[in-house]
């Protein structure tokens, strides 16, 4: 266990080193073939008397991904595509259908004795997008925060664990004197540097961030997202960071995995992908960027509506709406392969039958 | 004339501990055909503008000062009556929720038919073949079998387009949108926001377009009011408020917001929270955030004013008189 800490800094020893090169830094996390399903059919008896068959909802179906230490991977794409699913996943609060989940290389599932998985969930961490449901409304602040240093018994005396929420408030620009006050009194920026604060208690290494600022407003948003950036770039902290927002997730992320229908579509650098989108869903998702720049960049209307899961379309999910669907996209489910640096699944793009993207190379801020 | 004109607009909440003053005067105008945006963070007085604009504030919210115009008449002092009969024929309404304006126990159709027989004179038989005309005109495919389903048959972004043909059964000059497009998935969005330009622009509709999204207004406002606290901070045309703000809160809204291709490793940000209704400070109500503020903004409240070409914020930085290097 790490010692506790001293005067205003978190984590006593060495501060790590925000890992930049994609090449030498190590996997945190690694991801491969996850899948949850869940059975949505009707009651028994319902089923019996309607000739219903069993019903079950692919939510995530196949998903790999790998997070390297220090960086911040980040999944994007439209409400119900399996974005919250696969943080549940990762986090341990669902179990998988399939697939495995590797820690620094070792599979979640084998991780038996209880004092291992404490030692295991201690290093990573949740955050969620509602700051107001996550955190107790009868509990103060203090003892919001404290809560995982106690359930993992981190720090014994009541002395030391008041120092560490004191430090703990200061890192995430509150006061100490907040931690005496209830949720309710915060506002919901303030109530989102809680359950930041509370989430870092433990001295995690690993956060799982599930649309943390989709609720708030751009400038509170702005302050969360700095606190994210400060905080990496002082612990080296790594993301799994989750949004709908385009524009968030390209001003945080290092790598970004686009998700369709529960299967990852498209996985590239950040800036790669932004400038060379690959999929026909990707480049469908940068058209909808509202252009703030008003550039006068032409926009090709999007059309269709994200199908239902439980009937998804047979073969590419994405057919029904895709420019380029063929009979082979109608009928076999694409596979995700390597193509110049980003991982797509889509027969045109392994066919070579693909136009360059028109999405422009990044937009620069207008010089005036 | 403008289409709407808002002058010194002040909406009350009566408290046990005294009012509440949620809306201190908000000024501003709409022209025909011109798309309004008005943004700010959230409880900064934009759907109470909005309702009370269509005299749809709840009670026990209401107007305490200023007026309404609508083509030059005062609508603020409409009985309950005369401002129904307005709404839906001058003014329609889009909201958040499509739900909210949509009866789940009727057909589409129905809900139609009888808003087209409340404003216009035809028989039940024309009324239907206005709403399939309607339905396809906000991209339903194939209206005349989807006229008979229910809200609940549709998906959120069919049942907005629903939602928007029934705010423009009557023709009316101006909608009223409040977050149109906040519950709808990102690429349902750019259709939404697609679909209510192209109609706004063939039928010279104006449009009121509430949002807290400073993207949506930048693709579809002609001119963006920005408020805070209750008031309007600064107004005028999006293209200018976007590339050059003048008022420090705008300003630091626009550092604020993440963009692609917009490479810093950090966002402007504005220290501390919009000041809630009973905490409001005295001279200007950003002063307390504001990295300008000097000795007379916690004075004197700024009014708007003129603030270069195409401008106007509510600033002391702008004042003619005491105007500071
Ligand atoms: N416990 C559950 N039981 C049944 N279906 C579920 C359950 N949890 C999620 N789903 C379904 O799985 C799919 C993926 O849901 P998920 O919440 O992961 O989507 P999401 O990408 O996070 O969406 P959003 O952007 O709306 O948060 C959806 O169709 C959802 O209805
Ligand atoms: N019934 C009410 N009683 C007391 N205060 C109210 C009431 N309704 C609204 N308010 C207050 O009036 C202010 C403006 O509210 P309004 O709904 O116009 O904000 P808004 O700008 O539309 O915010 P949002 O983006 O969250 O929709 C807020 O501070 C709100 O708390
Ligand atoms: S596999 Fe076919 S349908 Fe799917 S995205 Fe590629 S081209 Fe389109
Ligand atoms: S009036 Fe003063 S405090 Fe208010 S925005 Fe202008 S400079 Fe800032
Ligand atoms: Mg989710
Ligand atoms: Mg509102």
């Amino acid at each position: 266990m790490r010692k506790p800490l001293a005067g205003s800094s978190i984590r006593g020893g060495a501060v790590a080193k925000r890992a930049k090169s994609e090449a030498q830094a190590e996997s945190m996390l690694e991801v491969r073939d996850l899948a949850k399903y869940f059975d949505v059919s009707k009651p028994w008896l319902a089923r019996m008397i309607e000739r219903a068959p069993r019903q079950i909802l692919k939510a995530v179906d196949g998903l790999a991904f790998d997070i390297k230490k220090g960086q911040t991977f980040s999944l994007v794409g439209e409400s119900g595509c399996g974005k919250s699913t696969v943080a549940k996943l990762v986090v341990g609060l669902h179990k998988p259908s399939r697939g495995a989940i590797r820690f620094e290389g070792r599979d979640v599932a084998d991780v038996r004795s209880r004092a291992d998985s404490a030692a295991l969930r201690r290093r990573w961490q949740m955050i969620f997008q509602d700051p107001y449901a996550s955190l107790n409304p009868r509990w103060r602040v203090r003892d919001i925060i404290a809560e995982p240093i106690r359930v993992f018994g981190l720090i014994k005396s009541r002395g030391e664990q008041d120092e560490k929420v004191a430090a703990l408030l200061r890192q995430v620009g509150l006061s100490p004197v907040d931690g005496e006050k209830y949720p309710h009194e915060f506002s919901g920026g303030q109530r989102q540097r809680i359950s930041i604060a509370r989430a870092l208690s433990s001295n995690p290494e690993f956060l799982v961030c599930d649309e943390p600022t989709s609720a708030l407003d751009v400038s509170v948003q702005a302050q969360i997202l700095n606190l994210m950036k400060d905080l990496q770039n002082e612990f080296g902290l790594t993301y799994l960071f989750i949004s709908h927002n385009l524009a968030v997730v390209y001003h945080l992320s290092d790598k970004i995995g686009v998700m369709y229908l529960g299967r990852l579509c498209e996985v590239a650098g950040s800036k790669e992908l932004f400038a060379r989108p690959q999929h026909p869903y990707t480049r469908l998702l940068l058209e909808t960027i509202p252009d703030l720049e008003m550039t006068g960049r032409e926009r090709e209307p999007v059309a269709g509506e994200v199908p239902n899961p439980i009937n998804p379309p047979s073969g590419c999910a994405f057919h029904p709406r895709c420019p380029f669907a063929n009979d082979r996209c109608r009928s076999e489910i694409p596979l995700p392969t390597e193509r110049a640096g980003h991982t797509v699944a889509c027969h045109a793009a392994e066919e070579g039958r693909l136009p360059d993207a028109k999405f422009p190379a990044p937009k620069r801020p207008s010089a005036s | 004339m403008a289409l709407l004109e808002v002058e010194d607009l002040r909406v009350e909440f009566p408290t046990r501990r005294g009012a509440l003053l949620a809306l201190d005067g908000v000024s501003l105008e709409i022209n025909e055909g011109e798309v309004l945006g008005v943004v700010g963070e959230s409880g900064a007085g934009k759907s109470l503008t909005g309702a009370a604009i269509i005299g749809l504030l709840e009670p026990p919210g209401r107007v305490t000062g200023g007026k309404i115009r609508l083509e030059g008449h005062r609508i603020d002092t409409l009985s309950y009556e005369e401002m129904r009969n307005i709404r839906g024929k001058k003014i329609g309404a889009i909201f958040q929720d499509p739900l909210t304006s949509l009866n789940p126990l009727y057909t589409i159709g129905r809900q139609l038919i009888e808003t087209i027989r409340v404003h216009m004179d035809v028989s039940p038989e024309a009324a239907r073949a206005r709403a399939i005309e309607l339905l396809g005109e906000v991209g339903i495919p194939a209206p005349e079998r989807r006229i008979d389903s229910y809200p609940h048959e549709f998906s959120g972004g069919m049942r907005q387009r629903v939602v928007i043909s029934l705010a423009l059964c009557a023709n009316p000059r101006l909608i009223i949108a409040d977050e149109p497009t906040t519950a709808l998935d990102v690429s349902i969005q750019a259709q939404i926001i697609a679909l209510l330009k192209k109609l706004c622009r063939e039928h010279k509709t104006a449009v009121m377009l509430i949002t807290h999204d400073m993207g949506v207004i930048a693709e579809t406002a002609d001119r963006v009011a920005v408020m805070y606290a209750g008031r309007v901070a600064e107004i005028g045309p999006v293209k200018r408020v976007v590339k050059q703000p003048k008022h420090p809160y705008t300003v630091g809204l626009m550092g604020a917001i993440p963009m692609v291709g917009h490479d810093v490793e950090r966002l402007t940000q504005i220290e501390g929270a919009m000041p809630r209704l009973n905490e409001i400070p005295p001279g200007c109500s950003f002063n307390p955030r504001c990295p300008k503020v000097f000795d007379k903004c916690r004075m004197e409240r700024p009014e708007l004013m003129p603030a270069g070409r195409n401008a106007e914020a509510a600033c002391w930085q702008f004042d003619k008189g005491g105007r500071r290097g």
